[in-house]
């Protein structure tokens, strides 16, 4: 098998480079610009990491689950690579919202997690389901079929989402008032600027991160194809049973 | 593939089911004996006689979710022992029966598991009856949230029993995936329960179990295909 010379993730650079402007900049506007909100005072201004962590987790995992699709109409395995990584760090990014959102409850409400919070409630349903992504995988042994079955998961845990926001959305009545809505329609312009800029800076930095991962995985899989023509590959290592996807370095 | 086929497969495979449970009755008799054990649980754990409103309707909703989990954790363990899988897969048929007979096995499982396990629970449990009327909605919610269960539950099975840690991943896989089945199922048969009076299911959680169960057929069917592919 002929092993490319073209390295994966040139452009990495330029992308960290954007995020880290952008991500700076939003900080900035948020901790600098934004006024401070009348009803919330300071603590609303998590709102600007938050949120758009809360978007990005389920850009993340809405993009995992068409590459699925993607995957079980073609068996190409870079789809494969492509779900898996793009759930992978959505999960990360999950965790975060989860985080920051309990902070935000405990600023809010005084406590560290509260169940009459919709999003908040489903977003945990949501982190725990897709925390079954990679024991799945890992207790699969043939990559094919592993593929085969983590795509389903990334589809069905994708439709999932919407049917869970709704059945908790409607468990649960708003009791407290949304001085805020999520979606920004109603902000103020200093804080929707801030804001947008915060979402777009924080869909850089999960770009950024899952061309890192990508990167990584291509680097290394090119590495082992090196070193398997140079004929200095230790044949006596076996090769880790693993829950992430076998890249083809070509 | 004609539909005939399809129809007739289908029903091939549901009387085999239910014929090996007949012959050896096992995974309905452990679900319904596991039922009673958790009632009895309940009792002592939440230290009450009997219970009313939100609380019954949540411990008779933990006990026929965890009592589904004994079902589906066995639903296609006899096939993969036996080599019942790679027959169906030899034989000319629409590999969409398979998941339509297995899911409608683990529905009338759960349908006759619930025949023991809701009158059980009327006379362990349950404080004042909700009645006739109250009944008929209870088995309305009870269709409605088990139909969910069987599909969500067919296709889980199916992913977990190719996998080695299959008992752990069955429960894992199964149990965030029913939660909104759990929210609505509750949330419907709180206020029949309820000790003031039987109320009615809500139609909107009807509606929600309904959605439920519309969209995870349509996708269980969609991708059932990829599951029992080798």
């Amino acid at each position: 098998m002929p092993t490319s010379t073209r390295l994966y993730g040139t452009r990495l650079s330029a992308w960290a480079i954007a995020t880290a402007i952008v991500l700076t900049a939003a900080f900035a506007l948020a901790a600098f610009y934004a006024p401070i909100e009348a009803d919330q005072g300071f603590s609303q201004k998590i709102f600007y990491v938050h949120v758009p962590l809360a978007i990005v987790t389920l850009i993340g995992f809405v993009y995992g689950g068409i590459c699925g699709v993607q995957y079980l109409r073609s068996g190409d395995s870079r789809h494969d690579l492509r779900s898996y990584t793009a759930i992978h760090q959505a999960l990360i990014f999950c965790l975060a919202a989860l985080i920051t959102g309990s902070i935000w409850a405990k600023a809010a409400w005084g406590q560290w997690w509260v169940w009459d919070e919709p999003t908040l409630v489903s977003f945990l349903i949501v982190f725990l389901l897709y925390c079954t992504y990679q024991p799945l995988r890992f207790s699969i042994e043939d990559p094919e079929r592993q593929a085969r079955y983590a795509a389903v998961f990334a589809v069905v845990a994708g439709a999932f989402i919407p049917l869970n926001f709704i059945a908790v959305r409607l468990a649960d009545p708003l009791i407290h008032p949304r001085v805020l809505s999520k979606s920004g329609g109603n902000l103020p312009g200093e804080m929707k600027l801030t804001f947008y800029m915060a979402i777009v800076g924080m869909l850089l930095l999960f770009i950024t991160l899952y061309k890192y991962e990508m990167t990584a995985k291509h680097g290394r899989a090119q590495l082992r194809a090196l070193r398997r023509r140079l004929g200095t590959i230790d044949q006596e290592a076996p090769r880790g049973r693993s829950a992430a996807p076998s890249v083809n370095p070509s | 593939m004609s539909g005939a086929g399809l129809l007739g497969a289908t029903r091939a495979i549901l009387a085999k089911e239910l014929l090996l449970e007949r012959r050896a009755p096992q995974t309905i008799v452990a679900m319904a004996l596991f039922s009673a054990t958790t009632y009895v649980i309940f009792h002592f754990a939440l230290q009450r006689d009997s219970i009313a409103g939100n609380l019954a309707s949540g411990v008779l909703w933990v006990t026929v979710l965890l009592a589904a989990m004994l079902g589906i954790g066995r639903l296609f363990i006899a096939d993969r022992d036996e080599g019942g899988l790679d027959g169906f897969l030899l034989a000319p048929v629409d590999r969409t029966a398979l998941l339509a007979a297995k899911a409608l096995t683990l529905f009338v499982f759960l349908l006759v598991l619930e025949a023991v396990a809701v009158p059980l629970f009327g006379i362990l449990l349950l404080g004042p009856s909700p009645g006739a009327g109250g009944w008929a909605g209870v088995l309305l919610v009870l269709v409605l949230a088990d139909l969910g269960i069987a599909v969500v539950g067919t296709l889980v099975a199916a992913i977990a029993v190719r996998t080695r840690s299959r008992d752990l991943i069955t429960s894992i896989l199964a149990l965030p995936l029913l939660i909104p089945v759990v929210i609505g199922a509750s949330r419907a048969t709180a206020d029949v329960f309820a000790a003031t009076g039987a109320g009615s299911p809500g139609g909107r959680w009807l509606l929600v179990l309904a959605l439920y169960d519309l969209v995870f057929a349509l996708l269980a069917w969609a991708l059932f295909d990829f599951l029992v592919e080798d």
